[in-house]
Parts: structure tokens; C-alpha cells; sequence
């Protein structure tokens, strides 16, 4: 039933504010979203809250419940004793720009530098036939729904903003990966998963897959493949014998897109 | 705080501006950047959020993969009748030729669908088409369009980067930024359009002589809603702002199936490919009812016995469809009357049940996201017992109204595509068939606004000023104002107003009734004030928001008062059933005087080839005498039988 919660939101902007206590009616079934915007329809109207579709689809309205990245529209109330004080942040590795908003900009910058899908030209609209089983490895991280949970917890670029240069973090690592294993993609990323998007940083901790709402096996499933194919590559003893015997360039590595970089 | 409440408009000249970030809008972007235009795209959040992401169940196109048997002739004649002919049929016609291209164009730029066992494209079952014909990704195929178009929009972006050294050279992404009024010039033309940054608030004008409007829905006006809070009928508010009509307002779709528990999750969808994978509906009588709810009009099509509805999951071609799988204004309207007939379930839905109907791994398979959803939000397990859902609002048929082939509305340079267009669906949408009108008509906006530009010649259309200095005074209203009232309390009692007295069933006592509520909250909203800066302060927002809000409540409400029949998204208690004299009539809102007004306009009439894809006997059970008699001779009986391979090749 019905009850008073004790929240103390993060309120500011540009890394100055502090946590604000409030205390808001909560109904059966709510999720801390239905919390923050009774909050907001009530008492803050002016509450910076990033948030969609409130489903768990879009994965917009990402922050940190008790130090957890999460998303507010999938945390239900019913997880915490009545009694419990929320403390509602925003995500920690991402610089502020009001309350519980802040700026992703890196990522899309990011996202920009990956070498996009490249088909072979010659199969026609229509004409590419691909097996179930072999799309579904990259299914499974196009289920993505790119709320940036993996890239706030990764302990690499956690409070480590020099890292940021050279890791790209686990959701572009793994986007890397989804094109590497996509059956009709015909380029080569493994040797710039390595030098231009930091894949050596990754330690596999799997925070990265701890929190991530879409349960997409990321460490597991994405970025130790993809550190076995940058090994397999590297380590090819043909590939290593082809670049003393030949003058030629062996590999058909593909660069990282000019230009794109900030 | 960084508050920039008088700076300067800062000024972006563009040759196409597409508001909307959503599957028409980007496809609309794509399109007008590969003729060659710089382009903006503007998106009320941030990029690949938009309200795509939520559809589920699939695209709809006659690619025949599963069934050859399908063709753009049986996907045309699906969509008019879901859409009771009203809709338009170039539109329509256009749609259902062109859709199988646009999902191969997906394909091509990386999406992933699911296959079938020769690697094909998948295509499932889904309400009122004849065959399976929905391109998916599980039951996340929005998001995979969204996440393509987006990945589309980067490749294009590193294109660029290496032609011009710039990445944004050529289309550019303005997230988080809201247009508040479209400006023209003095002869009425399209000259730009203003708006303002979240994050900042700062004041921006796209100047630009082409606007693609791709904004959505219209779902904030309704409190039970499966639609975000980006859906404030932006796009249909800049319309009729900017001197355009909208047509079919009166069509609000409510999709029969949302969770209707917990009461926080009401109106989250819950996708119909529940049912087109055996899913069946039941009352707490455990009644599977909708072979109660079969009408006259798709009487020959659908099952009258469990026996036969079932066999035709494994043999499509030997028994008819189960009725669960009728349009979805038929299920809902069903739902409707089965809850109030007190045959509900406990918390005023009805069951949909998949659990006795498919092994486990199975709906763990095709329907992750739906048992994802239902354990995470309400602690059900869909494998193991039933879902209780209900009818929420899910989308509006009514929208600018447009050339069918360029997407140009009546204000030249201004284009309109996807939802907040109208007349493709007319009286109502048929599931899948939105993902594909996105694709199909977001590219024809881009090429329309590309085609448009080049017919301009050298003299480009200048904003006019004061239009630009008082759209700026309007923005900064509600922040100037003090003392007025609360922005989110009247808009809550806006969408009570209107789910309450025009919603899923309509009578005339109680639209009035609404009407006069609408005329006390209209004054209301206009004096709501916003408290705060102007830096990200969704109070001021919303504010801004509430003038598209009560636009878009007048229109349904207008429009739904207007037509006397019920005939799709459209239920009036006091007219049942459908009337064809009403099928000849469509209802166009426009603003003059700053009072909306609704005018009767013919319905486009069907080209004799197209007549000719249906029997007479169908025709008679919609077309009044008058038009049947026009008819030129019997449709031919070899339409149906027409190669698959001869259709495709008429799409090209």
C-alpha cells in the first residue's frame, strides 16, 4: 500500500550541487521513475530527468540508486525497505549537466570512429541469405539498448578520464565484435580493436555485464572473442611468415575512419 | 547557472530540416543527404531513442518469403480493409509496393533479422494481414530499425569525414533540441524553423526553404498510453500553425493489448505478435470470446470454431484465421465489452494467455522482451500463466495532410511523414504496417523535399523577423510569468478529460461535455508558468508543450463529434456501425483566427485498377450505391492468381 519515501536527489549542475532531501508518496507496483516524476510533478518541476519510453527499451533514463547504475524505469520500489533512503545520482562517469542528466557525448563520438558495416557490393537488394545461427550471435548485441550502464561502471574510464582517448568501452568493443561475426560484413577491425579502441584495457571484470539491463553477455560473449580473434590475428604464424618473405602489405586491415576523431 | 535567456537567436542555415529522429525522420534525412542536400536532424531526445524503439512485433512487407502466396495486391487490399477504405489508396497502393525494397535497404545497411530456414528474411503472422508478412527481430524489430537507420546516418557522417574533413558537413544530428513554431516568408512559404536546445535553452533558428516533419503522435493527450512523453503533437501542432490541414483526427487507435498491472506500468505494451505466435484471449469465464466479436464484414475470412483457428497455425491455406487475429480495433472494442459485461479480469483487463499454448523455450524464443517485461514489472512468469491485459492508446491514423507521392503538405516546402501524416491508414492501422509507411514515405518526404529545392531556383525564401521575434517572446512566456499554475497538473487533467469522455467509445453528450471541459483547461494552459532557468528544465517544457497538447484534444475531439458512424478508431455509441455515406467523407482540422474548424472533403477515390483487386460482393459491404454503380465492370478473377514475381517487378 501507500507510503512515504525518503529520497535524497542529486540537484546542481556542472559539478555543483549536492543531494536534496525529499519525501514522496509511493504506490504499489511503482518504479523509482513513477517516483522522480511524482517528485517532479509535485514538489520540482524543474527536476532535470532524462527519460523515453519508460519500458526498459530506450535507455535513456540511466542513473545511479544507491551507488548502482541503473535504470529508474526497471528498479521497483519493492526492492527497498520502506524505510530505506534512496540516494538518486547521476551517472558518475559522464559530466553533469543538471540534476540527474549527463552529457553522453562520448559515446556518440565514439560510435562515430568504428568503421561502419561493409557488405560486399556485389550482392544485390534482396539477395543475402544468412543462417539463423549465424545472425544470432550478433543479435544478441543488437539487443543493445545502448543506455551506457556498461560504459558508466567500467572501472577503465571510471574516474579515469585519461583513459577515455584510448578506450572506447564495453559497448563499443562490442559493437565492434557484432560487426566482426556479422555474417556479410566483409572488413577487418581486429587489429584497430586493439590499437585505436583500447580492447588490451579490458581486464574482464564483467561489471560491465553485471549491470547491464538487457543481460547481454558482453564480457563473455563479446569482448573475450574478440580479444581471442586480435590474438589469433596477431600470433597467425602464416601471417607472421607472409610479412618477413613479402614486400607486400599481407593484411587487409581496415584503418579507422580519418577525420572522425575529436 | 548557465541561463541564456536573452542571447541572440543563433542561425543554421540548412537545405533540409527534418524534425523527428524517429524511423521516418532518419529515413527521411538519409534520403534528402544522398541527393546531395545538407541536412539537419532534429530530435526532441537524444539520438536513437526515439518512439521506434518501442515497436515490437515487425515491419510489414509482401516480400512472400514464407508464404509465396503474397504479393503487394493482397498487402494492399489487407491495409484498406483494416483501414474500413478510408485510407488513401495512392498511399496505400504506393506502401505495399514499395516496402519489401525498404527492408532489403535495411538489410543492407546491417540489420539483422530473423531468418528462415533457407536464410531468407522471416516474416510472421500478425491482425488483418492474410499472410505472414512481418519482417522481425524477435520482438524488438523498432529497435533494430532505429539502431540501422542511426548506424545509416553515422556511415553517411564518415563519408564525410573522409570527402570534406568534417563529419557534419552534410547531415547533422541536433539532439535534445525542440522546434516551437515553423517560420515563413512573406509569400508563405517555408523559411526555417525555431526551437530551442534542452540542454542549454538556447534559442536556435534552422533556416532552411524544406521542413520534413517526422515528429509522431499524439499519445500525451490521452492518459493510458503506450506512447513516451516526446508525443505531444508537435508536428500536427506546427501544421496547422504553419496554415496546413489535418485530416482523419477523429481515428485515435487503441491497441487492444497493454499491461493494465501494476498500475505504473498501465498501457505498456504488450506486442500482438503475442497472438499472431497462438496466443488467444479469454475472459474469467476462461471464454475464448473474440468468436463473439467476428462482424459481417470479415465474416468469410475468419474461423467460427477453436477446431479450425487452431489447425490453421500449421495449415494456413486449408482454414481460416482465428479471430484473434482480426484488425485492432475489433479486438479492442471486444476487450472493451467483455470487461464491461463484467467478465474482466481482477484488475480490469482481460487474460492472454500464451502459457497452454506453446512450450516454454518456445515463448522464451520468439517473445523475450514480453517475458522480460512481465517478470521484471509484474512478477508474472508468461510461460507458465496468463497475461491480464487491456486497451491503451497506441497511435493516431489523423495527420497532416500530404501528397501521396512527395509528401508535401498544402504550405509549400513543408513535408510530412510516418504518424503525423495522415490518410495512408485511414479509419485504422493494421499492426507492422507503421515500421514500413515509415521507411517507404520517410524516404519519399527526403526525395519530395530534394525535388522541391531543385524547382526553387536562386531565389530561397527569407524568415520573416517578426515571426522569429515573437515565436521567441512565446517560448520565454512561461518563464517570464509568475504565479501562474503548475504546467504537469493541467496537462493531467487534459488527458483525463479526453480518456475519460473521448476515448474508445464516443457518444455526442459526452464529447460536448469535453468540449466544455477543454474550453476551461485551454485558458488554464495558457497561463501555466514554468519555474527555474532556462538550462534543461523540463517544467518549462512541458509548459511549452501544452499549447501542441490542447491543439491536438480540440481536433479529436472536433473531428470525433463531426462523423456520426463508428468505423475503425473511431466508436460512436450513439451511431454504431459503419454508414458508406460516411466513407465517402473525410474530416479536415484547420486553424483560422486561432479557432480550430473541421470541413467535409471527398474521399480520394480508388483508380479502377485498384477497384479491380477486390470481388464486388467485398466492395458492396463499404462503397454506398451511388459508388458501386460507377464501378466500371467486375473485377477480374485472375488478380488473385497473379505471380509474385510480376508484382515485384511493378515495384521497380
Amino acid at each position: 500500500m501507500a507510503y512515504q519515501a525518503a529520497l535524497r536527489v542529486w540537484r546542481g549542475d556542472h559539478g555543483q550541487g549536492d543531494l536534496t532531501p525529499y519525501t514522496v508518496e509511493v504506490n504499489e507496483g511503482e518504479v523509482v521513475l513513477d517516483v522522480l516524476h511524482r517528485l517532479q510533478a509535485s514538489q520540482a518541476n524543474d527536476l532535470a530527468i532524462r527519460w523515453n519510453c519508460k519500458a526498459g527499451k530506450c535507455g535513456s533514463c540511466s542513473m545511479e540508486i544507491n551507488g548502482r547504475p541503473r535504470l529508474a524505469c526497471m528498479t521497483r520500489m519493492s526492492t527497498f525497505a520502506e524505510d530505506e533512503v534512496l540516494t538518486i545520482t547521476p551517472l558518475r562517469t559522464f559530466p553533469v549537466i543538471r540534476d540527474l542528466v549527463t552529457d553522453v557525448s562520448f559515446n556518440y563520438a565514439k560510435a562515430r570512429e568504428i568503421p561502419s558495416f561493409t557488405p560486399d557490393p556485389s550482392v544485390g537488394l534482396g539477395e543475402f541469405r544468412m543462417q539463423q545461427v549465424d545472425v544470432q550471435r550478433s543479435q544478441e548485441f543488437r539487443k543493445c539498448i545502448e543506455c551506457y550502464l556498461c560504459q558508466n561502471v567500467c572501472h577503465v574510464i571510471r574516474d579515469h578520464p585519461e583513459n577515455e582517448r584510448p578506450f572506447a568501452g564495453p559497448r563499443f568493443l562490442m559493437r565492434i565484435t557484432e560487426l566482426e561475426m556479422h555474417p556479410a560484413d566483409t572488413a577487418d577491425r581486429r587489429e584497430i580493436a586493439q590499437d585505436d579502441f583500447g580492447l588490451g584495457y579490458c581486464n574482464i571484470t564483467k561489471c560491465c555485464t553485471d549491470v547491464c539491463p538487457e543481460h547481454i553477455k558482453i564480457t563473455d560473449n563479446a569482448l573475450i572473442p574478440m580479444k581471442e580473434r586480435v590474438a589469433g590475428r596477431k600470433y597467425d604464424p602464416l601471417v607472421w611468415l607472409g610479412s618477413k618473405i613479402s614486400r607486400r602489405p599481407q593484411s587487409a586491415d581496415t584503418p579507422a575512419v580519418p577525420g572522425t576523431s575529436a | 547557472m548557465t541561463d541564456i535567456l536573452h542571447s541572440d537567436v543563433q542561425r543554421l542555415p540548412y537545405d533540409v530540416v527534418v524534425i523527428g529522429a524517429g524511423g521516418s525522420g532518419l529515413r527521411a534525412a538519409i534520403e534528402a543527404r544522398l541527393a546531395g542536400h545538407r541536412t539537419a536532424i532534429i530530435s526532441k531526445s537524444l539520438f536513437g531513442k526515439a518512439h521506434t524503439v518501442m515497436a515490437e512485433g515487425g515491419c510489414a512487407a509482401a516480400m512472400g518469403n514464407v508464404n509465396p502466396n503474397d504479393n503487394w495486391m493482397v498487402h494492399f487490399r489487407d491495409t484498406m480493409r483494416g483501414g474500413k477504405f478510408l485510407n488513401n489508396p495512392r498511399m496505400a497502393e504506393l506502401h505495399a509496393k514499395e516496402a519489401p525494397d525498404r527492408v532489403y535497404e535495411l538489410e543492407a545497411w546491417g540489420a539483422l533479422f530473423d531468418r528462415t530456414k533457407d536464410g531468407k528474411i522471416s516474416q510472421r503472422n500478425f491482425g488483418g494481414h492474410e499472410y505472414p508478412r512481418l519482417a522481425h527481430v524477435g520482438d524488438r524489430t523498432g529497435l533494430e530499425m532505429i539502431r540501422t537507420l542511426q548506424q545509416k546516418v553515422v556511415a553517411l557522417q564518415q563519408e564525410d569525414a573522409v570527402a570534406l574533413g568534417d563529419p557534419d558537413a552534410m547531415i547533422k544530428v541536433y539532439a535534445e533540441t525542440t522546434i516551437t513554431r515553423l517560420i515563413k516568408d512573406g509569400e508563405g512559404r517555408i523559411a526555417g524553423a525555431f526551437g530551442y536546445i534542452r540542454e542549454t535553452g538556447q534559442f536556435v533558428l534552422f533556416q532552411a526553404p524544406a521542413v520534413i516533419l517526422a515528429t509522431g503522435g499524439i499519445g500525451k493527450t490521452f492518459k493510458v498510453t503506450s506512447n513516451s512523453w516526446e508525443y505531444t503533437g508537435d508536428g500536427h501542432a506546427l501544421a496547422l500553425l504553419a496554415g496546413a490541414k489535418l485530416i482523419n483526427m477523429e481515428f485515435v487507435q487503441f491497441h487492444p493489448t497493454h499491461m493494465v498491472w501494476p498500475i505504473s506500468v498501465r498501457g505498456l505494451l504488450v506486442t500482438e505478435s503475442v497472438r499472431g505466435d497462438g496466443g488467444v484471449l479469454r475472459n474469467s469465464e476462461g471464454r475464448r470470446y473474440m468468436f463473439d466479436y467476428v462482424p459481417d464484414v470479415f465474416r468469410a475470412q475468419y474461423a467460427e470454431t477453436e477446431e479450425e483457428a487452431d489447425r490453421w497455425y500449421s495449415d494456413p491455406d486449408h482454414n481460416r484465421r482465428p479471430p484473434e487475429l482480426l484488425p485492432r480495433d475489433e479486438v479492442a472494442r471486444a476487450n472493451n465489452a467483455e470487461v464491461k459485461a463484467g467478465r474482466g479480469s481482477p484488475h480490469g483487463g482481460v487474460f492472454l494467455d500464451i502459457a497452454s499454448r506453446l512450450p516454454a523455450e518456445e515463448i522464451l524464443r520468439r517473445l523475450p522482451s514480453m517475458h522480460h517485461q512481465f517478470k521484471e514489472l509484474a512478477d508474472v512468469d508468461i510461460t507458465k500463466e496468463p497475461m491480464e491485459v487491456g486497451p491503451a492508446q497506441h497511435y493516431v491514423m489523423g495527420g497532416v495532410e500530404v501528397d501521396p507521392d512527395s509528401g508535401e503538405s498544402s504550405v509549400p516546402g513543408l513535408f510530412a511523414a510516418g504518424e503525423v501524416s495522415g490518410g495512408m491508414h485511414g479509419s485504422n492501422r493494421l499492426g507492422g504496417n507503421s515500421l514500413s509507411d515509415l521507411l517507404v514515405f520517410g524516404r519519399r518526404a527526403g526525395l519530395g523535399a530534394a525535388e522541391y529545392i531543385g524547382r526553387l531556383g536562386p531565389k530561397m525564401p527569407v524568415p520573416d523577423e517578426g515571426d522569429v521575434e515573437a515565436a521567441q517572446a512565446e517560448a520565454l512566456a512561461p518563464l517570464q510569468r509568475s504565479g501562474g499554475e503548475n504546467p504537469y497538473t493541467v496537462h493531467s487533467e487534459v488527458q483525463d478529460t479526453m480518456s475519460s469522455l473521448v476515448g474508445i467509445i464516443r457518444t455526442e453528450a459526452e464529447i460536448r461535455e469535453a468540449m466544455a471541459e477543454l474550453d476551461k483547461l485551454g485558458d488554464r494552459a495558457a497561463a501555466v508558468s514554468a519555474a527555474g532557468g532556462s538550462a534543461y528544465n523540463p517544467g518549462w517544457h512541458m509548459a511549452l508543450d501544452m499549447r501542441n497538447i490542447m491543439l491536438m484534444a480540440r481536433c479529436v475531439a472536433l473531428a470525433a463529434l463531426e462523423r456520426q458512424e463508428s468505423r475503425g478508431g473511431h466508436t460512436r455509441d450513439d451511431y454504431p456501425g459503419m454508414r458508406p455515406e460516411w466513407r465517402k467523407i473525410i474530416l479536415a482540422c484547420a486553424l483560422e483566427g486561432g479557432k480550430i474548424t473541421i470541413a467535409r472533403q471527398p474521399t480520394p477515390r480508388m483508380r479502377d485498377d485498384l477497384l479491380a483487386l477486390f470481388e464486388v460482393s467485398e466492395l458492396k459491404k463499404y462503397l454506398s450505391e451511388d459508388e458501386l454503380a460507377d464501378i466500371p465492370a467486375p473485377a477480374p478473377a485472375t488478380t488473385t492468381g497473379a505471380s509474385p514475381a510480376a508484382a515485384i517487378e511493378e515495384t521497380h
